[in-house]
């Protein structure tokens, strides 16, 4: 592995750069807030429009086979500039999903949709308010005809632009952990589903779905019963590495807002980035910014490369970017004073979008701990 | 690149003793060569020897001064296979750590041919005359004086923190030749022998028992003027860069195993789930992994990004600053694993948890302290006013 781009994910890099500064800056997210929309059909056709929405999907399914790496570009220039959108969850993990699970007719039926965007899948796999997938209580009951869903999904998100969802159940009569998990694919308006949305901190929404002994045929289900955790968990790890990356651009974004704050704000007759006690605290940050990126790539290289080490590297880049993204966005607010906690600045978007997405794929304490239970402690 | 891994691993098959495949358990088993090195072992003598006429003790300095004239893709391949088998460094030396660098940088070639070989065959011990009682982070205000003497120096002064001076043959010494200069342009980068008449050390008793460090005075020392490295008083360029370096190997020092925690696991316990069983021990542990882990991930970037020469520039104060932060934390979660064993001050000079745990202390401070390696990131990395 190497730790320098190629020229091709460069160009990914720098092109989604410039499009999001263009089409989805700040104050993108700022006039969706204010107006109360939850997501955005206009950003989400111009991403599929630039390809984005078939970033893993093979090419021979109509996608730019571009792996993590190349998807983790975008979501760090997503973080830059706070664009959120489905695309982590219907083009990366929905997609992954679908990819290792799904039978040779639904992919090539529905591979070639989400690659081009018309179909938007959201993935039901977290139950409750923590990130444990492996502990899905949601059971999937056997019949002749094919099986009965009950419970209750939590955590999706963009969950109102989905067409169909794919939920996580446990097939009845296998205990708990791990085994015994399956996955259904469902219409959205599959009856006996029900949505409920609540508005989060960053102005975007999270939705629990339930599941009233809801009736699917046999071929809802993807792959062989009850086995589908090895698939969950590598397209779980492919989202928590995106989401490392896209704290990552949070984090930079922060920081250097807050780096042209200090040279420009002046106390005491000068810079308030003259005061050695800021200085060293930048120049921490700074140092704390190098090392996740650092990480942040190499998960991303061991997830496109299926590589052994994509579960640890997963865990260690979530776990590190939260760490210092936290560091990033509480570091900025402090430095900016009292116009950081001004509405009216951008910081505190940032503070805000931050703080929903440490959750994402699993927060700190979720993937240190995973992170200590690899290296068998 | 597979011709040559082979060669190479036939060659250390044929040329590495045995016992220098065993891991380093005590000061004795690194090798500092020297006139003054008494080997510990015969074995020893030979790897230094065998490695040094091929110039693998410097894979990457030129043939002509007696390096190994690899690449950086041929050292790196050179250094897997020497991990493969568990080879240990045939020679540990500030010569190559620091001082060769800078010397392929800035001085003449006559100076090149005099110097180099004997450091890559582990032949001269080079110690760093750089602080002085009075000039610690503030290093450009030293006032060791070298007065100009038409072919030589005469030197009065005092350094202080000399690594090792009193075992080493030569000095690498900062000395201020113009008094009437600003205190960076007035100093000089200058060579010599610690035989020379005037020299004296003194070591110094540290926290950890050991004696590592020296207070070394010059006392009307005549220094040949050919021994001048790079121009009159123009030397601090010369010491900031051999800095980098200096950094950057103290940086590795925060690399390092992943062992940690599971050995604290198997000398405290596991709870029925497979976690250490003291769970505050276990968060802490976890968070310095998790930093070490990212730590090696950002050396490994720098050193692929810096290509062969190895010239990192302020990176480097990242990597001395978090690597030597890191390695002062690790011996003292390893303390806080040990329990009340961690405090016994133990047998011998070192190999010992509290001995090695209090040495580790000094690493934040020497080569430059934490706080100045972050005042270097603020200003010339960030760009922060002074």
């Amino acid at each position: 592995m190497t730790s320098m781009l190629s020229e091709e994910q460069l160009l990914l890099r720098d092109s989604a750069r410039s499009f999001l500064e263009a089409r989805s800056p700040v104050a993108e997210l700022r006039r969706m807030r204010d107006a109360g929309e939850s997501w955005s059909p206009r950003l989400w056709s111009e991403m599929a429009a630039m390809g984005w929405t078939g970033v893993v999907v093979p090419e021979e399914f109509g996608g730019l086979g571009f792996g993590c790496v190349g998807a983790g570009q975008i979501f760090e220039q997503c973080g830059h500039t706070l664009a959120n959108s489905p695309l982590m969850a219907s083009a990366v993990v929905g997609a992954k999903l679908v990819e290792a699970l799904g039978s040779p007719e639904l992919k090539s039926s529905l591979l070639p949709m989400l690659a081009s965007g018309e179909s938007i899948l959201c993935p039901a796999l977290a139950e409750g308010e923590r990130w444990a997938l492996e502990d899905a209580n949601t059971t999937a009951r056997a019949e002749a005809d094919g099986y009965v869903l009950t419970g209750t999904k939590s955590q999706l998100a963009f969950a109102e632009a989905a067409d169909h969802f794919l939920v996580s159940a446990r097939i009845a009569g296998n205990g708990p952990g791990h085994g015994g998990l399956s996955l259904f694919l469902l219409n959205a308006g599959h009856p006996g589903l029900s949505v409920e949305s609540r508005l989060k901190i960053d102005s975007f929404s999270s939705s629990q779905l339930r599941l009233d002994s809801v009736r699917v045929g046999p071929q809802a289900r993807l792959g062989e019963p009850g086995k589908a955790w090895p698939a969950i968990r590598e397209a779980a790890e492919a989202g928590a590495a995106c989401s490392a990356a896209e704290l990552l651009g949070m984090a930079s974004e922060a920081f250097q807002r807050t780096l042209d704050y200090l040279k420009q704000r002046e106390q005491f007759g000068r810079p308030i980035g003259s005061f050695q006690a800021l200085q060293h605290r930048a120049a921490l940050l700074h140092c704390e910014l190098e090392l996740t990126s650092s990480v942040v790539l190499q998960a991303l290289q061991a997830c496109e490369a299926a590589a052994t080490s994509a579960s640890m590297l997963a865990n260690l880049a979530k776990a590190r970017a939260v760490k210092t993204a936290q560091l990033a966005v509480n570091e900025a607010v402090q430095m900016h004073g009292g116009i950081g906690m001004t509405d009216e600045f951008d910081i505190g978007l940032f503070l805000k979008r931050a703080n929903a997405a440490f959750a994402e794929f699993g927060g700190y304490h979720y993937h240190a701990d995973r992170f200590a239970l690899q290296r068998n402690y | 690149m597979d011709q040559f891994r082979k060669e190479t691993r036939q060659w250390l098959e044929d040329n590495c003793p045995l016992s220098m495949r065993a891991p380093v358990t005590s000061d004795k088993d690194e090798c500092w060569g020297g006139r003054k090195w008494v080997f510990a072992s015969e074995d020893q003598r030979l790897w230094l020897q065998r490695m040094g006429e091929r110039g693998w003790t410097a894979p990457t300095w030129p043939r002509e001064y007696a390096g190994g004239g690899l690449s950086s893709e041929q050292a790196a391949i050179l250094q897997q296979e020497l991990d493969r088998i568990g080879a240990r460094a045939p020679l540990t030396s500030m010569g190559i750590k620091m001082l060769g660098p800078a010397l392929l940088k800035y001085a003449t070639e006559e100076q090149k041919r005099r110097f180099l070989p004997d450091i890559v065959r582990g032949r001269i011990r080079w110690c760093q005359g750089y602080s002085e009682p009075n000039a610690g982070s503030d290093l450009a205000g030293l006032k060791t004086r070298a007065e100009d003497r038409g072919d030589h120096f005469l030197v009065n002064g005092s350094k202080v923190w000399t690594s090792y001076s009193d075992e080493s043959d030569w000095i690498f010494c900062l000395v201020r030749t113009d008094f009437s200069a600003a205190k960076h342009q007035g100093i000089s980068f200058i060579l010599f022998d610690m035989q020379s008449e005037g020299v004296s050390t003194r070591p110094i008793r540290l926290i950890s028992g050991s004696s590592p460090f020296c207070e070394t005075h010059f006392d009307n020392v005549r220094v040949p003027r050919e021994n001048l490295v790079g121009e009159l008083s123009q030397g601090w360029e010369i010491a900031k860069f051999l800095l980098t370096f200096e950094r950057q190997y103290q940086g590795s020092w925060g690399s390092g195993d992943a062992a940690l925690g599971a050995a604290a696991a198997d000398a405290i316990g596991r709870d029925p789930g497979g976690r250490l069983a003291d769970g505050l021990l276990r968060a802490e542990i976890i968070a310095f992994d998790l930093d070490q882990a990212a730590f090696s991930a950002y050396s490994q970037r720098v050193s692929e990004e810096a290509g062969g020469g190895g010239e990192n520039g302020a990176a480097t104060s990242i990597l001395k600053y978090y690597g030597t932060e890191l390695n002062k934390l690790r011996y003292q979660l390893q303390m806080a694993a040990a329990g009340s064993a961690a405090v016994e001050w133990g047998e011998g000079q070192d190999g010992s948890l509290s001995r090695d745990w209090l040495r580790s202390l000094g690493n934040s401070i020497e080569g430059g302290t934490s706080e100045i390696q972050l005042n270097v990131i603020a200003k010339r990395i960030l760009g922060l006013p002074g």
